[in-house]
Formats: C-alpha cells, structure tokens, sequence
C-alpha cells in the first residue's frame, strides 16, 4: 500500500479498536484469505439463504400494517368489487396492504415470490449436495441441518400462506384441520386446542401468526448460522479437477473476489426477486374474496412445495377403519398420505447419509464430489425419489392439468396409482444403467481418447478414426473416480469355530453394498490409461500432415468422410476442389 | 343447541322472530309473483319466424332432438327447454354439435345468424312452456351491486368456475368453461337454464338483480386490469409454480453461471 | 477392509507447502490471462462499465422516489406483454428492482474482469482433533465430574435426572387451555360438538348469501345478554319454497337461525358444520337415500363439508348427479344416498332429512343423523 486514504485511515482505527476488545484480528488473519472454490452449483444455497434474507426483510414490513385478527369487519377500502363485505380482520388488512398502502403488494409480492424460491432453491441446492456425495463424512450434521431447514421452510410458507384469511388460504386451514383431526388417539383434541375450539374458531389466526413471524424464522435463523459455520469450518467441497485434491481446496480468496462475487450474487437475486415482485402478480387474494367455510373455488391449490401432499391425498384410496365396538375411526385415507408418507419421505432424507455410510462401510472424508455417473446406485434412488415426488406432484396440480390437457381428471388420479408404484423402480434401473453407460464411455475415453469422427485411410491403404488425447482437465475430472468393492460375505463362525452372532446384520450389510457397489465399470489401470492417450497421441501425429495444407474450417467440412493422407495422389485440397465442381 | 332454544323463549327473539318470518313470507310472495311471467311465459314468435325455425330445426337439429324436439338416443329431448336455451348452445357454438365427447366445446363459428337463432328458438318455444330468452332490461347490470354480486359468485358459481372465473374441471374429463369470454346474455341464459351438467338457477333462486349483479361481478373480472403485474392467467398457485421452476429459476441459475464462467 | 482405505490423491500436492497466507498457486492448474489483464484499455473499459452500472443503481433510486411519489396507487397502464396492469407496483418493482440488481452486477463484473482470477490453493485438514487435544478434553471431562461429584453422589445425580425430566411439566401443561369451552360450548365434548350442528326439527332452510351486500349495517333487534340481535326486517333471509327449485337445480343453503348465531357467537364456526346443498331431481332418478321419504318432491337435501377433510363441495352436474370435491376431487352421487364414487372420501355426504312446513316453506325434520365433515377418531 503507498497510499493511505482517509477513509482506510478510519477503518483501520476500527479494525484495531475492535481487536482490542473482541480479539477479531486472529480471525480475520486466518480468514480473509479462506479460499473458496467457484462452480455454479455452489451458489444454489446461496439462492436459498439470499431469498430467506429477502423473505425476513419483507417480512417485517408487512408486519407494520397486518393485522392478524379474526375480528369481523366490513371492508371499506379502494377495492370496489369488495366493498362493503364482510371479512375478517387478517384478510381487510392484507387488502389494504395490496390497494391503499403505496408499495405494499410490491412487498407483498417480494415476500410471497421469495418465500417460493427459498423453499425452491433449498430443494435444488439439496439435489446438488445428494448427486455429488457432498453430504457424506464430514458433512452429514450439515446435511441433516439442511432437511431441518425445509421442513421449517415448508411449514414458514404453508403458515404465512395461511395468514391473509382469503379464500384459497382459509381452504388450506380446513384442510389441515382436517388432517391433523385424522391423527389417531389424539386427532380430535390436538385439533380442537390448535383452532381453539372448532374450525374456523376466532383465534388461529393470530396463533399461527406468532408461528410464523417468530417462532420458525427464529428456528430457520439458527439452524442456518450453524448450517453456515459448519460450510465455513470444514470448507466446501470441490469437484474433481486439476490440481484438485482431497485434501486441499482450489478456488479464490474470500478477500476480494468471493467476497466480491457472493455479494454481488446477494444483489443479483434481491434484484431479480423485486423485479417479479412488481412485474408478475402472486396470489391475487382481492380475487379469491374472504374465506368462508361454506364457500370454495375450483382449482384451490397450495403453494408448490405443499403441492406434493395435496396430491398424496387426492391420489390416495379410500380407505378408513371403524374398530368395531369402541367405533373409534381411523383414517387411512387421510393419515397415511398426509402424514405418514411425508413423515418416510423426511426420515429416509435425513438418514440418508448414515445409511450409505453404513451400507458400504466407507468411513474416510470426502471433499472432492462425485460426478452422479460414479455413484450409479446413488444416483439411481435419488432419481426414483424425485420421480415418486413429481408424480405426487402432477396429482395435486391434476385438476389444472385436466383442463390445460384436456383430460379427465379421473383417469390421471387412476393413471398415478398405478404410475407411484410402477415408474420409480423403472426410473432406477434406467437411471443406473444410464450412468454405467457414462461410465463406460469415460472408460472407452482414457483407454482411446476421444474420437474425432474424422476417418482417416493410410497409405496402405486401411481406414482408421483419429482419436485425439483428452485434455488435462477431462483428464483429471475423469480418473478422479474411485472404484470401491463391495464388503465382503460375513463368516458364519471364526477361526475357532466360535459363531458369528451378528451375521444376519452382516450379511444384510454385505447384500446391500453388493447392491449399492456391485454395479461398476472399473476405471482403468494408469498404464493402460497411459497407453490408451499414447495411442490418440500417435493418432494425431498421423493427421497432422493434413493440417498442414488445410485449415481447420475445410478439415470440418470433411467431417465423417474420408481424409487422404498426403501420400495418396489427391490432397485434400484437391478432393474439394472436386466437391464444388459437381 | 341449548343456547338458542333458550334464547328463543325471550320474549324479544319471539317477536323478532314473528316479524322475521313475516318479511320473509311476504318477501316470498313478492320474489314468486315477480318471477312468474317469465318462468312461464310462452314465448311467442311471429308465424313466420316459427315456420323459419322450424324449417332450420328439422336440417339441423332434428337428427338429434327428434322431429318433434322429442329427444333421441342421441340427443336430448327439447320440450320444455325454452328459447333461452336455444339461444345459449347455439351462439355460443355449442350445438351444432361437431363429434361426441365428453360435453359440448364452446367454438367460435356458429353456422347461424341472429336471426335463425332467434327463429330457432321461436320454434322451440312452442314445444313447450320453458325460460325466455331475457330482456335488455334483465340485461342491463348498469346499476348492480357488484361486491353483492361477488358475495354470490362465490357461493354458487366459483366452485365449478372458479375465483377468478377461469373455469375448472369436473368429473370424467368434463369441465366448467372459462368466463372470460361469456357475455352477459350468455351468462344469463346459462343459469337460466342449466346448460349440460350446469345446475339450473332459476329466477325464483336468483331473482334477475341478483342475475345482474353476479354478471357485473364477471364483468368486473373480465376488465380487471392486473394491478399486481402479468397476471400468469389467475389460475392460483400452479401457474406460478410454473412460472418460479421456469422463469424465475432460469434467471438465477443464468447469473449464477455468468458468475462461475471465466472471463476472457 | 483394506480396499476402503482412503484414496490418496495426488500424492505430489503434500510436498508443496503454502507460500504465503495460506495459500500458493498450482502449477498445473491451468490460466489464460484475460483481455483486462493483457490490455490497458480493456481494464479501462471494465472499469467504466462498472462505474456506470453504480451510478444507473443511483439513477433508478431517484426513479423509485418520483414514481412513489408521483403515480398514485389506482393507476393503471398498458404495457405489451403484460397488458393493463397497475402502474404503482410495476413502476415501484421495477426502479427498486434495477437498482438492486445493478449493484450486484456491477460487482460481479468487477470480480470477474478487475480482480485476480488466478485459482488459488489451499490445504485441508482433517476434521478430527489432534490427538493431544483429545487428551486433554478427556482430562478436563474426569477432572469435572471429579469435583462434581457427578458419581459420587448417587442420590443427587438420581434426583437432578428427576428433575430434569419433570420440569418441562408446566410449559406442556398450560397449553390445556388453547381451548376452552365458550358459554355456548360448555359441557360438551369435541366429539359432541363435532357431531351436533344447528338444524332441528321444524328449522327453515333459507339460501345463502343473502343477507350481505351493501346495506348489511345491521340494525339492531333487540339485545340479549349485552349482545345485539339482528333485526330480521333488515336482512333479505330467503326461505325456500320447492317450487323455486327447479328439476336441475342446485341452492346452497344455511339453517334460519345461522346468521342470529353468527352474530352471536362472532365465529363462523356453525356455519362451518351445517352449510347444506339442495338439488332437484325428478323423483324416479332417485335411486336411494339415507332415508325414506327424506326428500321433498324430488329435492334431497345434503351436507356441503366433505366427508374427506372437509372443504365445501357444490361442485354438483346436474346430469349425472355427481358432486365432486374441488379439493382431493372425491366424488359423490347424490342420486344414490350420496356415496362414494370416486376419490379420497371414505364415507357418504351425510343428507339432512327436510319437509315443508305449514307455510310450505322447506325445513329440516331434525339433525344430521351422522356426524357431518371431516372424520374424527371418536366418530365411529
């Protein structure tokens, strides 16, 4: 530094009247310079935590004007079409935040859109951290912060989507109501302490707003500080590439430009969300009027991540059970899609990490990501997984669907029935198959190189593909795969003939990492890799007359034919000659 | 309910209650004596006009409805139905009808002027005693209550056609059309007269101002500008979770991308 | 397991020891220098670029205020694409919108052609503590619960765990009264209330919707109990006369004395349970129903809340007789008792016997005879 402003003068005034009060040099020493590695699907959770920023500042503006009361009133405000109607509090403050307070459907609009990409872009972010592997040791804690993280993401939304009191809000209630009415044992009493007394009652609202302003945004907030120091304690991980390691960490400081980047990234997507803010409508409540519980709209729908349940219970069989006797009720129909399917589908996420590790007894950190190709079987389930959910999905949309489409609604619930049970499975086996299939070619890539689908003929006359050598990155991205074998078959007793007491767990163990391991194309050893890009190499060398005349442009117009080597009477430049005569 | 039992022993309740089923006695009658002439009215056409409808009726209807509007397996009989109805599946385009299906489409053409139209329905008229087709004055929803009429809409109307009158789905691939584009006759005479699986809502139900407000309402949601922005076609939160997988996830996913490429 | 053990890497990157702050570049990490980095004149033009998207962010705060101030709320313009839409939100999304994502991208840009884009390496540790650390924790750990007498002292140990467990108690237990009984609800049970609604025997059936509008201030009728009663002259209660149900037909309908309640009670609670659908359909189309002679002349009168998890259904076709719930779209024929044909629902909609009364209005002839809406564990 030569020179010094005023202003570094200052800050660095600040930076020592904080040190000697905090100790905070020690941690910036060691942490400006904290390398971060660059890729695009790293910044997915950074959407996440952007738009939960955006969420929260919204939020507590609109906190400024709603009124989250049930108390009837008449509306009185700019919307015409409404005057004069009876509604609740919620929803006439919610009104006058959209028409009579200037900016406040902008704000109402960036909370509800951001709300909608949070939940999103977590989902997204997850399916990046499960594809790579990046959950696996050290990092399964952060993933089971992560599920944490959407569940409080679900229920933030279905709770703030809950709140105006409008007609599709108040519908989502009842149903809830009836949900948690459908709890066996406890069913009815949760229900009637959760709504006060019957549905509507007069208190929910002003319940569940507490729940949503304060309660799960306090959990989400430290669930994400912790998520957040984990990320920078244990330092992201990387994709395979050159120079990258297991145990080191390629990218840029955080000292000007990740600092620089995620920043700027923070303003990109606070940008983007008040530009559909204010250029796309969401959740036009004026229309849907105030919620009455005799009254509903066609089409009434959840937000998308809710979208899943609602399809789990339309797609679900009627089923229900009366004890005889006792005539206690329990409904299967209800309680198993909205209760019990979610509650397997959160468990098995959270478990997942633990599981695999458990499965293929793999106990060593990982920092470098797999390609999804390299874990087929992993790769395989969560294609399944996200399948089981789309169609789960496709039934909660299937009335829209009908319409658009031109279907009935019918045959889409009795299609999905069977689809649930039928297409994941499918999906898995095509899945697994697909990645060994890239497996493959990654194999054929180190063994020949690439091929250039150019067709060369030698002088005596044979035709060979030139194979060029793969660059050093592919080079790197691709030997990167580890080859893993699966755990070996318990013995029934030891040595001594004394039994082995665990070996059904083992063996179970044993089954299931063959099933996870047992599909593999085994990368190849160095020297036929070696040999392999020596080949291509040599290949090249044996074109590489041919440039010499042409350029590249011409040698591409002769793609899939064939080349003649400048020993054979006709150059090339000849045979194009030829090409544009006739 | 105890409570109310108890309640309606005060002498108060029992007189306001006397009072009340008063009001609505006579508020009955009067609702009754101001829908009768149009219920039951016998619309009455010139000669000519009925001759020319029913010229009309027997090259194109009567493959269907039968000679005499008796019905056939493959149509429904017409007796009864009224002008209204007439009026209301023709200019809409509905009847012709141009293949089975699970119900008759709405299409933009109809083969028919006005005029056959209104000869069409003169002719089935005389079949039988059924609702007419309304006046400009029963059309004139100038000066209804249009936040009443929404507070109707909702209780019967939105269900099928939804809040925002886009139209929804029924069972077996049938459907409630969209509002969009239905004119305040067409509005009218549908309810007047029950169209396919439409439940009828007749006069004495929906007396005409109430018809009047409710169209005012679909009126008002017809011109409705977006005050929020593009409005994503107002079919709830599916569309705009369309809209956010998309659009708005292209445009994160392209700045998250610009961010990672190196510059050159 | 030998063949698990952890795959090494490149074992060449241990011997290279960070240069300077905890980093060093990699050789093989390959690096094109950027135009920026080659050209004066590019790095000049990058620095404009970036300059001049600050200072549009300025622009399009300015922007934000005028239009704040300058386009009032109810204004409405056309804009292709979009089509008539309000002015307001737009302007507002818009300059706010600019200006934020002009800050972002200018600092990317920035980043990406101003500041160094050479990777950098740095290297990782294991998770796990040093060994000596480990120790030392341990010796602390022993050393605590030592002079804690942790294990010692078995009876406190005993009760701390008691009373670790037991003092939660009061935080669960006053959530008791999230419910209460009201003065209208007392001494009943859930399973009472959910399973009783407002129609009695001789209770007229008026339509829906009709006592709202414009001029609902209502006028007082009287109080009861400090609570003023609505004055029936003022509210268009519409009772229903089977003659005004055509064959077709379809009236949602509430019990007469439902408003009084409501206003009442101020909840929307009783409407919630005994919000009804009457339908119209010649008599020989009825093929059963829940009881006999429950209907009046054809018309059948059944509950609106789904016996699924109870949204209101009126989607009803008048043809087919089926009433299909728009929400899990369970599907009910009401020509045949109202059961089940399709969808979720496990049971039938419940159907409220009606008659006429001496004034030939229509009534109900007693409750529900089964418990209406969603399912409940004590329902039977």
């Amino acid at each position: 530094m030569t020179t010094t402003s005023p202003v570094e003068k200052a800050g660095g005034a600040t930076a020592t009247y904080v040190d000697e009060r905090v100790g905070s040099n020690k941690f910036l020493s060691r942490n400006l310079g904290k390398v971060f590695p660059d890729h695009w699907s790293f910044m997915l959770g950074e959407i996440a935590l952007y738009s939960f920023i955006v969420v929260l500042l919204t939020g507590v503006f609109l906190t400024l004007w709603f009124k989250p009361s049930m108390a009837e009133v008449v509306y009185d405000g700019s919307y015409v079409p409404l005057k004069g109607v009876m509604m609740s509090e919620a929803y006439d403050s919610a009104l006058n935040i959209s028409f009579d307070v200037r900016g406040g459907l902008l704000l109402r609009q960036m909370h509800h859109w951001s709300a909608l990409i949070f939940i999103a872009a977590m989902a997204v972010h997850m399916f990046r951290v499960f594809f790579t592997g990046a959950f696996r040791k050290p990092r399964e804690f952060n993933w089971l912060i992560g599920v944490g993280l959407t569940t409080f993401g679900l229920l933030a939304g279905f709770s703030g989507y809950s709140l105006p009191d409008d007609l599709l809000s108040g519908t989502g209630l009842q149903i809830a109501r009836g949900i948690v009415q459908a709890v066996p044992v406890v069913g009815t009493w949760a229900a009637f302490l959760l709504f006060d007394g019957e549905f509507p009652g007069t208190e929910f609202i002003s319940r569940l707003y507490g729940v949503h302003i304060l309660l799960i945004p306090g959990l989400i907030l430290a669930l994400v500080t912790i998520h957040l120091m984990l990320v920078w304690t244990q330092k992201h991980t990387q994709f395979p590439g050159p120079g990258r390691t297991n145990d080191n960490v390629v990218g840029y400081p955080l000292l000007p430009v990740y600092m620089a980047k995620a920043g700027g990234f923070f303003f990109i997507v606070f940008g983007i969300i008040a530009l559909v803010g204010g250029l796309v409508t969401i959740n036009p409540i004026w229309i849907f009027g105030p919620y009455m519980p005799d009254q509903v709209s066609a089409g009434s729908q959840p937000d998308w991540y809710i979208g899943f349940l609602d399809g789990a219970l339309r797609v679900m069989p009627n089923w229900e059970t009366i004890i005889p006797g006792v005539g206690w009720t329990i409904s299967w129909n209800i309680f198993i899609p909205a209760l019990v399917v979610p509650g397997i589908i959160f468990t098995v996420l959270g478990l997942y990490p633990f599981i695999e590790a458990w499965v293929t007894g793999d106990k060593r950190e990982h920092n470098l990501l797999d390609r999804p190709r390299n874990a087929p079987t992993r790769t395989a389930f969560g294609m399944m997984a996200i399948t089981f959910y789309v169609l789960l999905w496709v039934g909660g949309a299937n009335d829209i669907i009908a319409v658009a489409f031109d279907l009935s609604i019918n045959s889409i619930i009795w299609f999905l029935r069977f689809a649930l049970i039928i297409v994941p499975p499918i999906v898995f086996v095509v899945t697994r198959r697909t990645c060994l299939s890239l497996q493959r070619r990654d194999r054929e890539k180190l063994l020949h190189g690439y091929e250039s689908g150019r067709i060369l003929r030698l002088p005596h006359g044979e035709f060979i593909e030139v194979h060029q050598p793969l660059s050093e990155k592919d080079l790197a991205v691709i030997t990167a795969k580890h080859d893993y074998v699966p755990l070996p078959a318990p013995d029934k007793a030891d040595a001594d003939g004394v039994r082995n007491k665990k070996y059904r767990a083992q063996m179970l163990r044993h089954r299931l990492s063959e099933f996870f391991y047992g599909v593999n194309v085994p990368k190849p050893s160095a020297a036929e890799i070696e040999a392999g890009q020596h080949h291509a190499a040599h290949d090249a060398e044996l074109e590489a007359p041919l440039h010499e005349y042409e350029d590249d442009d011409q040698i591409r117009t002769f793609h899939g034919g064939v080349l003649h080597h400048p020993g054979m009477p006709e150059t090339n430049a000849e045979q194009l000659e030829q090409e544009h005569r006739s | 309910m105890k409570f109310l039992a108890a309640r309606r022993r005060s002498p108060i309740v029992a007189s306001a209650l006397l009072v009340g089923a008063l009001a609505v006695v006579g508020g009955g009658y009067a609702a009754l004596g101001s829908v009768q002439p149009a219920e039951a009215a016998l619309a009455v056409g010139s000669q000519t006009q009925v001759e020319k409808g029913e010229q009309l009726y027997l090259e194109g209807c009567s493959s269907c409805h039968g000679l005499k509007g008796e019905g056939t397996a493959s149509g429904p009989t017409l007796v009864g139905v009224g002008a209204a109805s007439v009026s209301f599946q023709v200019s809409t385009g509905r009847m012709p009808l141009a293949a089975p299906g699970a119900q008759a489409p709405a299409k933009a053409e109809n083969p028919y002027s006005e005029d056959d139209i209104a000869a069409m329905a003169a002719f089935v008229a005389t079949l039988g005693p059924g609702p007419a087709i309304p006046t400009a004055e029963q059309l004139d929803y100038a000066s209804a209550d249009e936040a009443y009429g929404g507070e109707l809409f909702r209780i019967n109307c939105a269900q099928c056609h939804q809040a925002a009158g886009q139209g929804g789905a029924l069972t077996q691939g049938k459907y409630a059309p969209s509002l969009m584009d239905a004119t305040p006759q067409v509005i009218y005479e549908a309810m007047l007269t029950g169209p396919q699986n439409m439940p009828v809502f007749s006069d004495a139900q929906l007396p005409t101002e109430d018809k009047q407000a409710i169209t005012a309402y679909i009126m008002g949601l017809q011109e409705a500008s977006s005050m929020g922005g593009l409005n994503l076609g107002r079919f709830g939160p599916v569309t705009e979770g369309v809209f956010l997988a998309t659009a708005i996830f292209a445009a994160l996913i392209a700045a998250a991308v610009w961010i990672g490429i190196k510059s050159r | 397991m030998s063949d698990l053990t952890p795959h090494q890497g490149n074992a060449d990157d241990h011997g290279k020891a960070p240069a300077k702050l905890g980093y060093s570049p990699v050789a093989d990490i390959p690096h094109k220098p950027r135009a920026t980095d080659t050209d004066p004149k590019a790095a000049r033009r990058a620095e404009r670029q970036v300059a001049s998207m600050f200072l549009l962010s300025m622009l399009f705060v300015v922007l934000f205020v005028v239009a704040y101030v300058g386009i009032d709320k109810t204004t409405v313009v056309y804009i292709p694409v979009m089509g008539e839409v309000g002015a307001s939100n737009v302007a507002l999304g818009f300059t706010m919108g600019m200006a934020i994502l002009l800050i972002g991208t200018a600092a990317i840009q920035w980043a990406k052609k101003l500041m160094p884009d050479v990777e950098v390496v740095q290297q990782r540790h294991d998770m796990v503590s040093p060994k000596k650390a480990t120790l030392e924790a341990e010796a602390n750990y022993e050393r605590g619960k030592e002079e804690s007498g942790f294990a010692r002292f078995r009876l406190i140990r005993r009760t701390l765990i008691g009373a670790m467990v037991l003092f939660p108690i009061p935080l669960v237990v006053m959530l008791r009264d999230l419910w209460t009984p009201t003065k209208f609800t007392e001494g009943e049970s859930p399973a009472d209330l959910l399973s009783t609604t407002l129609w009695t025997d001789g209770m007229r059936i008026i339509a829906d919707g009709t006592y709202q509008g414009e001029d609902n201030e209502v006028d007082s009728g009287g109080e009861i109990d400090g609570e003023p009663v609505p004055n029936k002259d003022s509210i268009a209660h519409r009772p229903i006369r089977p003659e005004d149900l055509p064959v077709g037909g379809l009236i949602a309908a509430i019990p007469l004395d439902l408003p009084e309640v409501e206003h009442i009670e101020h909840n929307l609670n009783a409407r919630g349970k005994a919000a009804i659908i009457l339908v119209r359909m010649e008599p020989d189309e009825i093929r059963s129903q829940q009881g006999d002679g429950w209907d009046v002349e054809g018309i059948l009168a059944y509950s609106k809340i789904c016996t699924h998890v109870g949204c209101p259904i009126a989607l009803y076709e008048q043809r087919t007789h089926h009433l299909l719930c728009p929400c899990h779209q369970s599907t009910f024929d009401l020509a045949d008792s109202g059961n089940v044909v399709f969808g979720p629902a496990a049971r039938r909609m419940p159907q409220l016997p009606i008659g006429v009364d001496e004034e030939g209005y229509l009534v109900a002839l007693s409750d529900f005879q089964e418990p209406v809406g969603p399912s409940f564990w004590e329902r039977g």
